[in-house]
Order: structure tokens, then sequence, then C-alpha cells
């Protein structure tokens, strides 16, 4: 008898120790960026691009790296959204309900979310070659894009399904075509979780380094063209971190600081979005 | 005619955060008997059966006031070990649930956590209690299959059985019979009947046939009040209030 | 003429997507063919034995031998998931369990910011708290020296950015046991961590081990955070304290002299084919597990 109540608080102990670590980890990593961050934070760092000699000390700010960054994960998350939600319409309002073609698709996209970013990367390098294209921003773009398709796709269509079918139903009735279905009723019902997938995608894409190592190159200038080379954000912070100059390494936590700062943003953004959208969709 | 009471409950009050499920129960259920809860869907009968093993609390946001006096003891009183008060309360639920493991294992389950490890102890109360519920014949020579692969009018006396092992002193039934098919059902409730001597028994049930058949005490209840109790022949034949009259002659359904 | 034109916009529309969605599913299978292609003047010449299993890697003398970064990866996975699976393992039980419905709906959001950070960020973390903590609090403990660029210091990086995974999967698989079946456990006078042991945990060990599997792929994968704290050496590990270099790593490394030394592309290219490969295998056994628990709630 003793032992069951022991057992009992001794795990209950352990429960609440497990998951406040869990959560002290990620108050320490924000502590760590902001602790490291701010001191090392001047406007110079988000307004001017580097300039002679900037990765030795002197100075200059990463604005190539933010500019290229905002371009090439929105250039990333467009294109993958114009290929996520046609998807997304086809496999909830055209296929069959539990067509095998759909649970393939489905299946396919949850495996390819996990593959590695690197390897989307390498795999975006393959193809640059093949296409002959160098190191730039479309590279980049299309590497990213790949990235985040399963991801968007994924979390698109996990809203989209949760939808009852009766407004579907409801719909046809009325004489609609799919299509029109598709846009009119679908997409407003689901706007808020599309949204917030587009977001979520955004964050991932902007946040990657390996995807981008190959195939978007690097550039002190901000990109003006498709085709030339692009600063990113990760890679910057990866440049100034390996550098022996400690004042290069600071420049390194306040950059870390500027993209911890864009993610927490999108993250506040999604949940807003999400809790006041909930108004006009029918539970 | 006076009956003994086991189950005392005095001015209970539940609430399911800001609505009120029980509205101030104060009844007295019999010792050694069969009491049977009646009362249209949604009338908090179930929610009532559920204060007296104290299986309420884990829900989110709900709120109890009152007492439930069990053997003298309040059993939400402080300090009152909550798995001692559902030791003595076996519950059999609407749809049986038999546990993830084997026929032998679900019936041993709780006899073991209460502490009995040897083997030959564990064997007679799974084959005593297998017998009670009237199961063990057709299970005694498969008592290592998982209990999933029983049909559900077995698996309910499985579940009965289970209940048995931890050696209750109240059963409690909440709509035992509802998903099974009428043999099935005709074995549980004989197993009831069988039962009654040793047990005090309350079931909620909304077959008003099954009650009329096997209840000694009943108690009437509508939109979480307790509109009327009292023996059973009483109610069925000359209930005092006019809703138990209404609900009985089938208009409130 | 309009209801025409209408039904002609439906299927031109339909023909469309369907051709997207074939395409993006198939994406897998380009990859893989991607990268084999380009695999191929490497394993051309030298015996898949060999570039597996062979220790010496020079790139400048023509000698790819893998099993370095192979075992290096493999370290850290494995320290990463034995650090991650019982912290997460408890944190799940408690936040499906035990806590109410408050305390889950703030540490919802936390959880799946963690997720959200990027790799980067948790490399400068790890190389600013992490790796001065193994050099010189953890290593002198056990009476080794280490530069704090260590197995110990990837493998507890990576623990931590597979938490949000493994309890996210974790929690939404005891979610889907009925409630009944706990309340049938409590009703013979179990107590709660008792209804866990031999109820909850029993009947969701499969989904656990397909989310821990899950952690482990992402793990096995990830590349920034790694590259900054596990040292990167090419050899073997002895020890937690040393340093690994995972595969990830080294590609993401040697990217600029891909092209300059022959066959090094080919190499690396081959280094992504079995990332990818390993990565696959363990998604699909994992995916499947979880298709199966899924069909058999509905």
């Amino acid at each position: 008898m003793q032992w069951r109540r022991f057992e009992e608080r001794l795990f209950r102990v352990l429960m609440i120790t497990a998951s406040l670590i869990v959560l002290m980890f990620l108050g320490m990593i924000v502590m760590t960026i902001l602790i490291r961050g701010v001191p090392a934070m001047n406007l110079a760092m988000i307004t001017q691009t580097p300039k002679g000699g900037f990765y030795l000390g002197k100075e200059g700010g990463i604005l190539n790296a933010i500019a290229g960054s905002l371009c090439l994960a929105g250039g990333a998350t467009f294109l993958s959204f114009v290929i996520s939600l046609p998807v997304v319409l086809y496999l909830n309002v055209y296929a069959r309900k539990n067509a095998p073609f759909s649970a393939f698709a489905r299946f396919s996209f949850d495996v390819l979310w996990g593959v590695p970013s690197i390897v989307y990367g390498a795999f975006g390098f393959t193809l640059m070659l093949f296409l002959g294209l160098r190191a730039s921003l479309l590279g980049g773009i299309i590497a990213v894009s790949f990235l985040i398709l399963p991801m968007m796709t994924r979390a698109m269509d996990e809203v989209v399904r949760m939808m009852p079918e009766e407004l579907l139903t409801a719909s046809y009735a009325l004489g609609a075509t799919r299509l029109e279905t598709a846009f009119r009723v679908v997409i407003r019902q689901a706007l808020p979780g599309i949204l917030t997938a587009v977001l979520i995608a955004f964050g991932r894409g902007i946040g990657d380094a390996a995807s981008v190592i190959f195939t978007a190159g690097f550039s002190d200038y901000i990109p003006t063209s498709l085709m030339q080379p692009a600063a990113t954000l990760p890679l910057a912070i990866f440049f100034q971190m390996g550098t022996p100059f400690p004042e290069v390494q600071e420049r390194a936590y306040a950059s870390a600081l500027i993209l911890t700062v864009i993610i927490l943003a999108i993250c506040l953004i999604s949940r807003l979005l999400t809790r006041r959208h909930r108004r006009h969709v029918i539970k | 005619m006076t009956f003994d009471s086991h189950i005392r409950v005095q001015d209970l009050n539940v609430f399911y955060g800001k609505q009120q499920a029980l509205c101030g129960i104060t009844v007295d259920i019999p010792d050694k008997k069969i009491t049977a809860i009646i009362g249209p869907s949604g009338c908090g009968k179930t929610t009532l059966l559920k204060s007296f093993n104290r299986l309420l609390e884990p829900i989110d946001g709900v709120r109890i006031s009152g007492k439930v006096v069990v053997d003298g003891e309040n059993i939400y009183g402080t300090g009152v070990d909550v798995t001692r008060v559902r030791q003595k309360m076996g519950l059999l639920s609407q749809k049986p649930y038999p546990l993830p493991m084997s026929i032998y294992n679900n019936v041993a389950y709780g006899p073991r956590i209460h502490g009995i490890r040897k083997r030959k102890d564990l064997d007679e109360i799974v084959e005593h209690n297998l017998k009670i519920a009237s199961l063990w014949g057709e299970v005694k020579s498969r008592l290592h299959a998982p209990a999933s692969a029983l049909s559900i009018g077995q698996q309910q006396r499985l579940c009965l059985a289970r209940g048995l092992a931890v050696q209750p002193q109240i059963i409690l039934g909440d709509e035992p019979t509802s998903a099974l098919d009428p043999c099935s059902s005709r074995h549980i409730e004989e197993r009831f009947r069988d039962l009654k001597n040793r047990y005090t028994i309350v079931i909620v049930t909304h077959i008003l046939r099954q009650a009329r058949r096997l209840a000694d005490y009943v108690l009437f209840m509508y939109l979480g009040e307790l509109i009327e109790h009292g023996p059973a022949d009483q109610i069925f034949s000359d209930p005092r209030e006019e809703m138990t009259r209404e609900y009985i002659r089938g208009v409130i359904s | 003429m309009m209801v025409l034109s209408r039904l002609f916009k439906d299927r031109l529309a339909c023909g469309v997507m369907k051709t997207l969605t074939v395409f993006s599913s198939l994406l897998v299978f380009l990859i893989i063919l991607g990268l084999f292609l380009r695999s191929r003047p490497i394993l051309a010449i030298k015996p898949l034995s060999d570039l597996l299993f062979s220790t010496s890697w020079h790139p400048m003398r023509g000698e790819f031998g893998f099993w370095p970064f192979i075992t290096g990866t493999l370290w850290v996975t494995c320290t990463a998931v034995v650090i991650a699976v019982p912290l997460c393992l408890l944190t799940a039980i408690y936040l499906s369990e035990y806590a109410p419905a408050w305390i889950r709906e703030w540490t919802a959001p936390l959880i799946d910011l963690l997720a959200g950070i990027p790799s980067v960020i948790y490399g400068i973390w790890g190389v600013l708290t992490i790796v001065p903590f193994v050099k010189n609090h953890l290593a002198p403990l056990f009476g080794c020296y280490s530069s704090g660029y260590s197995v110990l210091a990837g493998g507890s990086v990576l623990a931590v950015m597979i938490f949000p995974v493994i309890i996210h999967i974790t929690v939404g698989i005891f979610q889907t046991l009925p409630h009944e079946l706990r309340e049938a456990s409590w009703a013979l006078g179990a107590t709660h961590w008792q209804t866990v042991k031999h109820v909850v945990l029993r009947r969701a060990m499969p989904g656990i081990f397909a989310a821990i599997v899950l952690g482990f792929s992402r793990a096995f994968g990830e590349t920034m955070a790694v590259l900054m704290v596990a040292g990167n050496v090419a050899r073997v590990p002895g020890s937690v304290f040393d340093a690994a270099y995972p595969l990830p790593a080294l590609i993401a490394n040697n990217y600029g002299e891909m092209l300059s030394v022959p066959l090094y592309d080919s190499a690396l290219l081959f280094a992504s084919l079995i990332l990818l490969a390993v990565v696959l295998v363990f998604n699909v056994i994992s995916r499947l597990i979880l298709i199966r628990i899924e069909r058999r709630v509905r």
C-alpha cells in the first residue's frame, strides 16, 4: 500500500520536473540570445550593408542578409503556396474521400516532411547544375520552396480536412461547381489555418541554413535580380560566428537576435490571426 | 417498508464549469437492494452515479459540494483516500471497456494493484469471480487470450468479474445492458438478481421495463433534480408527483 | 454557354491540380534519382563497402571512407535520443494525463516555439552554453579532458531540438485513447500513475515507438546546430567527450571545395544519398505505425 502512494508522488515530481526542464531550455535559449545580442545591437546592423573589412571588424551591417533572407523566404513561400494550395484543394474537394492515391499523396508529404534540409540543399544543387544555374537567389528560392512545400501542404491539409462535409454538399446543392466551392467556401472557411500554414512555412524558410548553403551563395550586396547570389541571415550568423575576431562574433549575436525577433514575431502574428479570424469560421 | 441505508447523499451539488448538473440532491440509497435511477437523457443520472465513486473529479472544471456518506464516512471529506473509496464500488459502464490485456489479467488487475501477488491466490480469485459472472465455462480454456477477442456480451460479463474481484460492497451500473443484445442483457440482469443479496446495487437505466424487473427502490430525476424516490412498487403503481407519472407513462421521453 | 464555360474551368482546374499533386507526391523519387545520378561517378570507381566502412578520409588523395562520419552521426543521434526520450515521455504524460486544461493550453504554443527556432540559433546557444559546460564541468567530473566540442554537446543540443516532435506525437497518441479506459482502471481503485503505467502506456506503446523513431530521424539529419558544436574531427568517436563529425556537417562544411577536388562533389552527394536513405527508412516505418494507429481509432 505504502509503495503505491510513494510511487504516485515520486512520478508526479519527476513529471513536473521534466516539463519544467523542457520549458527551461526554451527560456535559456531566448535569454542567451537576448543577453548576448542586445548589447551588440546597434542601428547600423539593420540599416547598412557590409562595408569593406566588415568581416574583420570594420563597419557595416547585415542589411544584405536581412533583405536577402526576406526576398528568398518570401519567394520560396510564394512558390510553395502556388503549388500547395491546388494540391490541398485537389485532395479535399476533387478527389474521392478515401481514394488510394490521396492516401499515397498524403503519406508522401508526411515522409517528405522529415527529409533533412541539407538533402534539399544538395538536391537543389543537383538541379541547378542540371539547369546550368549558378548559386543565386533563384537557386535558393527553389531549394527552400522544396523544403517548405511538404510542411505547408501538410499543415493546410490538416485544417481543410477538418471542415465539415455538409458545407461542401450545401454548396453543390446550390449548383456550384467544385472549383467555385473550393475558392468561395473552402478557402474562406479554412483561411486562418491556411494563413497560419503559410506563416509557419515562411518562418522555417527564413531560418534554414543548410538548404541555402549550396544554392544561394553569399553576397555583401542586396540582391537586385534573381540571378545574383544572395546573403541569408542564418549564413551571415554562421560566418560571423566562425571568425576569430571577438567583435565580429559579437555581431553574430546581434544578427541572431534579429533572426530570433523575426521568428518570434511570426509566431505571434500567426497566433493572433488565428484568433481573430475564428469569428467567420463555422464550427 | 423501511430500508437500511448504505449511501446517504446530503445536499449534493455538481457544477460542470458554470452549468449545474445536480441540484441539492438528498437521498438515502438502501443497503443490499437494487436501486434504479431513472429519468430522461441529460437529467444527471450518470453524474449522480459517478459522484458515488468519485469519478467526477478528473473532469476539467468540475465543482462538487455536499456530502456523500458511505458506511458512516463522508467520501468527499478531506484526507479520504480516493482509491479506497473506489475500491468499495465496482463500476459497470455502458460499453464494456476491457483493459488491453488477457482475460486472466483483466480480472487479476484489480487484486494485483491492491497488493496480491501470489499466483495461486490470483488464480483462485480469477476463477471465483468469472464463475459469479457466469463466464468461467466459456473462457476457462483460453484465459490468456486477449480480452478484446470476446463478444460484447462476454466482455460485459468480464467487466463484471473484474469489478467484483476487488471485493467491493457496492456495485454501480451505468446503463449496463444498453449496448448488449437481449440474450446477454438477460444474463447480466440475472447476475444482478443473484448479487443483490450480498451487494448494494445502483443502476442507471433508461429502460423502464428493466427498472420494473429489477429494482427494489427507484429514484426519478429530471434536469438535475431529484423529483421523487421511493420503493419500486409504489413509484410504478402510484407515484406522488405529476412528472413521475408522465415519465412512466412515456410522455417525457 | 455560361454553364459550359464554368464546367470547362472546373475540368481544367481539376486537371491542373491533379498534375501538381501527382508531381509533388513523386518528389521523393525525384530527389533520390537526382542524388543517385550525381553519385554515380564515385560509385563506379569505389566499391560500396569501401565507401561505407573505410575509415580513411583523404579527399585530396581520392580516399573517401565514410565510416567515421556514419559512426559520428550515430553517436550524436543516439545521445540525443537517450537524453530526450525520458524527458519527453514524462512531459507528455504530465501534459496529457495530469495537467489541467489551462496548463496544456499555455505549454503547447511554447513547445511549438521550440520547434520554430532556427538551427543556427540552437548552434549559438550550444556554443555559448553547452560547450563550456561540457568542457569545464562535465568532462572533469568523469576524469576526461574535452574541448567541449563533442558528441555530448552535439547530442544535448539535438535533444532539445527534437523535444517538440516527440512530445507532440506522444501527446497526440495519448489523446486517441478513449477516456473510459482510464475510468475503468480508476474505478477499480488504481492510482493515477498505476493507470498510466498499466493501461495508458501499454496501449500507447506502438505510437511512442513511432514518435521516438521520428525523433531519431530528425536528429540524424540535423545540420547547422551539430556543425557548430560537435567538433568536426574525422575520427570514429571513442566516448561522448570526443569530437564527432556527423554526415550532415561534413556535407555542409565542404560545399566550397566540392567542385575543385575531383570526385569530391560526387562523394558528398553520395553522402547526401546515404543520409536520405536512412531518414526515409525511419520515416516510412514510423509513419506506417502511426497510420495503423489512426485507423484503429476510427
